[in-house]
């Protein structure tokens, strides 16, 4: 495989109007790789639980922070996004869902219930929570 | 694995998001407490195992989609799955060390 032969490319992202199929599917994508991005912060967060009290705090001190709260509430919502658009994705592993009507349908259902979750818990949780 | 994990993931990340919202405002030590709780425990450790597992392939996926020189793809393929296995070992210990101490 010769890698240093420069071939043309067609153009793509230029050429294609944006549908709601590709559309959600590389959203897909780059909300599993803010996904993955964001993991270790999880992993730090039991961590610093594990540390003691003002490791905690730290980290919280960051986390209840404007910038921290804005970052949070995108991640989650990739996440929401990323669980509602994979059980789509499962369901077309089971062979369900592949009418063009129906893959139209449960995009809008995917970006509705993953955007109401993503509200709903943070209202519950700042609003409500305990 | 990757429909698997993706299967396991569902019902996980939906308890650990509810459960975190519900105590987004509960401090230190109850956030201990309910770690401690053998289920809460249990289901922490699969959700590490399930996520970084997920994670892994996931990416797998990405870079081999985007990086066609072999050498780089192979070098950032492994380096991945090896980040991925540390963090899940980094977060089972830290969740079994609460577990363990209270």
């Amino acid at each position: 495989m010769d890698q240093h032969i420069e071939r043309p490319l067609s153009p793509h992202l230029q050429i294609y109007r944006p549908q709601l199929t590709s559309v959600l599917s590389f959203s897909h994508r780059v909300s599993g790789i803010a996904l993955a991005v964001g993991s270790p912060v999880l992993v730090y967060w039991l961590i610093a639980a594990s540390m003691g009290a003002s490791a905690y705090a730290t980290l919280h001190g960051f986390l209840d922070s404007w910038i921290g709260l804005a970052v949070l509430f995108c991640w989650t919502y990739a996440l929401f996004y990323h669980l509602c658009n994979g059980i789509r994705h499962l369901l077309w592993d089971v062979g369900y869902g592949f009418e063009l009507g129906t893959i139209y349908r449960s995009g809008w259902t995917v970006i509705g219930i993953s955007t109401l979750a993503t509200v709903a818990a943070w209202f519950a949780g700042v609003v409500v929570g305990g | 694995m990757q429909r698997l994990t993706a299967v396991a993931l569902v019902p996980l990340t939906l308890w650990i998001a509810v459960s975190l919202f519900a105590r987004i405002n509960e401090d230190y030590s109850s956030f201990l407490q309910w770690l401690r709780a053998p289920a809460n425990t249990i289901l922490m450790v699969l959700l590490l195992i399930s996520v970084f597992y997920h994670t892994a392939l996931g990416l797998r996926v990405v870079v081999e989609d985007y990086v066609h020189s072999e050498g780089v793809k192979i070098s950032m393929v492994v380096a991945i799955e090896l980040l991925c296995f540390a963090l899940a070992i980094a977060g089972i210990v830290a969740t079994l060390r609460i577990a363990f101490s209270g």
